[in-house]
């Protein structure tokens, strides 16, 4: 790694799929931007020597400027912004838009580490270990204020907002040890907020996941925290019952309908109030500053754990099994 | 002072002699002089952010932290930006020669409302008073960004001090633009139509408009902040039931238009630098008019590119992204017609000159760099990186700067009444563009390397590049003390300036004394002919 250091670097590995395609693009610009800058600069140079001022009272020649070079210049860039703004979107779609079948792993950022959570159990502190060929999709939160996850070999980066879920896919092609940084400011100590994504062979994951300290599986742990927060009281009860409730469509007691993602059961469990489900009453307090981040996605993952949608749930059919009156 | 060996000018006596004492400078409301009260200031700011910035790239020297703590360094950095931005590149081209040329270039003996322009002056420097203090006391570590929740709850750091200076400083802004709007509407000479107006008094007016509509959301949007950091009123923080991202949307809806505040004043300067060393009527006269008043609009409606990868709808970033590229037609037909303008020109490289084709070619090294970060999918790697500091870096120092500099020295024999020394200057010039590029080129290296903005210290193998972007840093700012000493050389010893040294066109040239009256003109001059008239010969004195 020595030898690494003092080389001169001048391209980032690209490690993902994400990095080929941005990469692609950007060495694109590099030469349709490098010629016209080129055009531009040496147009420059020749005009001002070819027109230098050769006596003192010289005036330059009187040039019509005809519309049809204003014209020229201004829709050939439009038609290059075009194409550059429609290769550009490609790629950001590919790389933001949630994808199905993908491993989840859960990121929490807070000043100033990143925490993992692998839904196996597997927990890590500033290193994320992935198996190459695999597509994996992070979901981001913070616990204080905003950073964002950057991979450069990933070419990849996305902010962890407080109070809401973002995601990132990427698909890691080469196996080695990569940088991660803190992309947005943080405080003070932003720039060692930094860490390590370790890319593996299958074969040495499966050894990594064998041979790591791990604790119960991440929806064992949200299962836990579902008893202990006294969860299971009321939810199959006097509140909705949460079986399959997962990107299930909810009816709202406002009429309107919502998916129940990883979002949404953030919410309802921070601010039960916010979306109540069409039928029953608001009774649910809430846990904020009770349940943090970290807990917060261990309690998704054991909702998403909760199989297939039991019969009947959609709020407006069901009824409290009891009268209840708002505490 | 009785006999003055280089001052022999006739009555009536020039703006700089009309009256003496510091109460005829501090209080007065001739536009020269508030243009001279604006220089002294914004220089004395312009010096103290270029301490900041030294610090900075000194501290990167090393990956690790050693001249600076991170929480130093983080201080260093937002008031670097913070200085640079409301106290340096927003009143620069405006303030300084906006405020000296305007009423000249219309034919106007002041501004509209003299005394608002002054009120402007002081409000300025009760805003740099407080920022001052800011700084004094222990400064800001938020990022001149303030991005929330941290400068809400989370920096342990003068914020709501600094939020202050920059909401007094808007109102400056805010009473310069509605200034200038309204001289440009009502105080054209005779026979001065719109479309004989010089393109340096467009580009003003297109900035005024930017700064009298975005100038009020960013005062809206830093009390808020106030509001929630002192009070604990839920407006931003998620704790708290408020929404981060609302912040950034308000933030950036006043500062990406304000980017242009930054840019366009330049892109004016060059136009008349341009014609006058290429004594030749402008490329495209109506395009370059009309394009300024294209950014100034489409401005507007780009903010959401500064969102791409924060937590903003996919789709409103993919509409944000094609509104980008909107913007940067009109940018790319100003690079064109200045470039078109030296066809057939009779051009001579004079220190302005040199400046004025630096800004190009930096410029459009800006502009196209634009194209990367305005990619989304680019956008992904490169946003919040080196990249984008050299990015901006290229369109404000390489730029604004640069057009500034280029301003000062083409317009110093108007100003001061001296020429300011040749030689030196081109030496200056030669080494703010050698120390610029080296200062900022590496830096685009090292963003798409990877390496984030806002780092106080790094990976080791980026070290190579931050040493040759120090080295370069070290260059730029000799390169930029160096004038401040010739320019006040030639105050007393440079050579006296004729009424129109470069045999240029304009009111300012043809119509005024070097340096000119206190009402600028003898008479109110009649104007007969288009802006750039060199084919039909200027006059010299």
């Amino acid at each position: 790694m020595a030898g690494a250091a003092l080389a001169v670097p001048f391209w980032p590995p690209p490690a993902a799929q994400s990095a080929t395609a941005v990469d692609h693009l950007f060495i694109f610009l590099l030469a349709i931007c490098g010629t016209v800058a080129a055009g531009i600069f040496i147009t420059i140079l020749y005009f001002a020597a070819r027109y230098r001022r050769r006596a003192d009272d010289e005036i330059g020649s009187l040039r019509p400027s005809p519309l049809w070079v204003e014209l020229t210049w201004t829709a050939i860039p439009a038609a290059i912004f075009l194409f550059i703004f429609g290769w550009g979107a490609r790629v950001y779609f590919s790389i933001y838009s949630p994808q199905v079948g993908a491993l989840q792993i859960y990121v929490v950022g807070k000043q100033w580490m990143w925490e993992v959570q692998h839904p196996n159990g597997q927990r890590e502190i500033n290193q994320l270990h992935l198996p190459v060929n695999r597509q994996v999709q992070l979901v981001l939160t913070s616990q204080d204020v905003i950073h964002s996850f950057f991979v450069p070999a990933f070419r990849v980066k996305r902010d962890a907002v407080p109070g809401m879920y973002t995601t990132v896919q990427f698909h890691p092609t080469k196996a080695g040890e990569y940088h991660l940084f803190c992309a947005e400011y943080c405080g003070t100590e932003h720039s060692r907020m930094i860490g390590t994504v370790t890319v593996m062979e299958p074969r040495d994951y499966e050894r990594w996941l064998a041979g790591t300290p791990r604790g119960e599986p991440l929806a064992a742990t949200g299962e836990r925290l579902f008893t202990k927060y006294g969860c299971v009281n009321c939810h199959g009860n006097i509140a909705p019952a949460l079986d399959g409730v997962y990107m299930k469509g909810i009816g709202l007691a406002d009429g309107r309908v919502v998916t129940a993602d990883d979002q949404y059961l953030r919410e309802s469990i921070l601010d039960p109030g916010a979306k109540i489900v069409g039928g029953f009453p608001n009774i649910m307090p809430s846990f904020r500053g009770v349940v943090n981040e970290v807990e917060l996605q261990a309690l998704i993952e054991y909702l998403k754990s909760l199989g297939a949608p039991a019969a009947g749930y959609a709020g407006e059919e069901r009824r409290p099994r009891r009268p209840v009156t708002r505490p | 002072m009785s006999t003055h060996p280089h001052l022999h000018r006739d009555d009536p006596k020039d703006y700089l002699h009309c009256e003496y004492g510091i109460r005829s400078w501090l209080f007065t409301t001739d536009h020269k002089r508030i243009a001279i009260l604006y220089l002294v200031s914004i220089t004395l700011m312009f010096f103290v952010g270029g301490a900041f910035a030294t610090l900075v790239r000194l501290e990167l020297i090393t990956p690790q932290s050693d001249l600076l703590q991170p929480e130093t360094y983080n201080r260093m950095f937002t008031m670097h930006g913070i200085v640079m931005v409301w106290f340096f590149l927003i009143p620069s081209i405006p303030a300084v020669l906006g405020n000296f040329l305007i009423p000249m270039m219309v034919g106007a003996r002041d501004l509209a409302f003299p005394r608002i322009n002054l009120l402007s002056w002081w409000l300025f420097t009760a805003s740099g008073v407080f920022v001052l203090i800011t700084i004094f006391i222990g400064g800001v570590d938020t990022g001149w960004t303030f991005y929330t929740p941290f400068s809400t709850f989370y920096s342990n750091s003068y914020a709501v001090a600094a939020a202050l200076a920059i909401f007094i400083n808007g109102f400056s802004t805010i009473l310069t633009g509605l200034n200038f709007i309204v001289t440009v509407h009502t105080m054209r000479a005779p026979g001065m139509t719109w479309l004989r107006l010089p393109l340096f008094v467009w580009s003003n007016y297109a900035t005024a408009v930017i700064m009298v509509l975005a100038t009020p959301v960013l005062a809206i949007t830093l009390l808020l902040v106030g509001i929630e950091r002192v009070f604990r009123v839920g407006i931003f923080d998620p704790a708290l039931g408020g929404d981060p991202i609302l912040f950034q949307h308000l933030f950036w809806f006043y500062s990406h238009p304000a980017v242009y505040i930054m840019i366009l004043p330049g892109m004016g300067v060059v136009s008349e630098l341009v014609t006058a060393f290429s004594r030749k009527r402008i490329f495209g006269y109506h395009f370059v008019a009309f394009a300024s008043m294209a950014i100034a609009l489409f401005g507007f409606l780009v903010w959401g590119h500064h969102l791409f990868v924060s937590g903003q709808s996919l789709y409103a970033g993919l509409v944000f992204s094609l509104l980008s590229y909107l913007v940067a037609v009109p940018s790319a037909i100003k690079v064109f017609n200045w470039t078109a303008t030296l066809y057939k020109g009779s051009v001579l490289l004079a220190t302005p000159m040199l400046y004025a084709l630096a800004f190009i070619g930096l410029f459009t090294m800006g502009g196209l760099t634009g194209l990367f970060v305005a990619a989304l999918g680019v956008d992904v790697h490169v946003h919040d990186t080196y990249f984008v500091v050299a990015h901006f870096h290229y369109i404000m120092v390489g730029g604004m700067v640069t057009a500034y500099m280029g301003g000062l020295h083409f317009w110093w024999p108007k100003i001061s009444g001296r020429m300011y020394p040749e030689g030196w200057a081109k030496i200056a010039a030669g080494l703010i563009f050698f120390g610029f590029n080296l200062t900022f080129f590496p830096q685009f290296l090292l963003g798409y390397l990877g390496m984030p903005r806002r780092y106080a210290t790094y990976p080791p193998e980026f070290q190579v590049w931050n040493v040759l972007s120090t080295a370069g840093a070290s260059i730029l700012a000799v390169g930029y003390v160096v004038p401040l000493f010739y320019l006040f050389w030639s105050m007393r010893y440079g050579k006296i300036a004729p009424r129109n040294p470069w045999r240029a066109s304009g009111l300012e040239w043809e119509e005024a004394d070097s340096p000119p009256i206190k009402h600028n003109f003898e008479e109110v001059p009649t104007v007969t002919k288009e802006a750039y008239h060199y084919h039909e010969g200027v006059r010299l004195g």
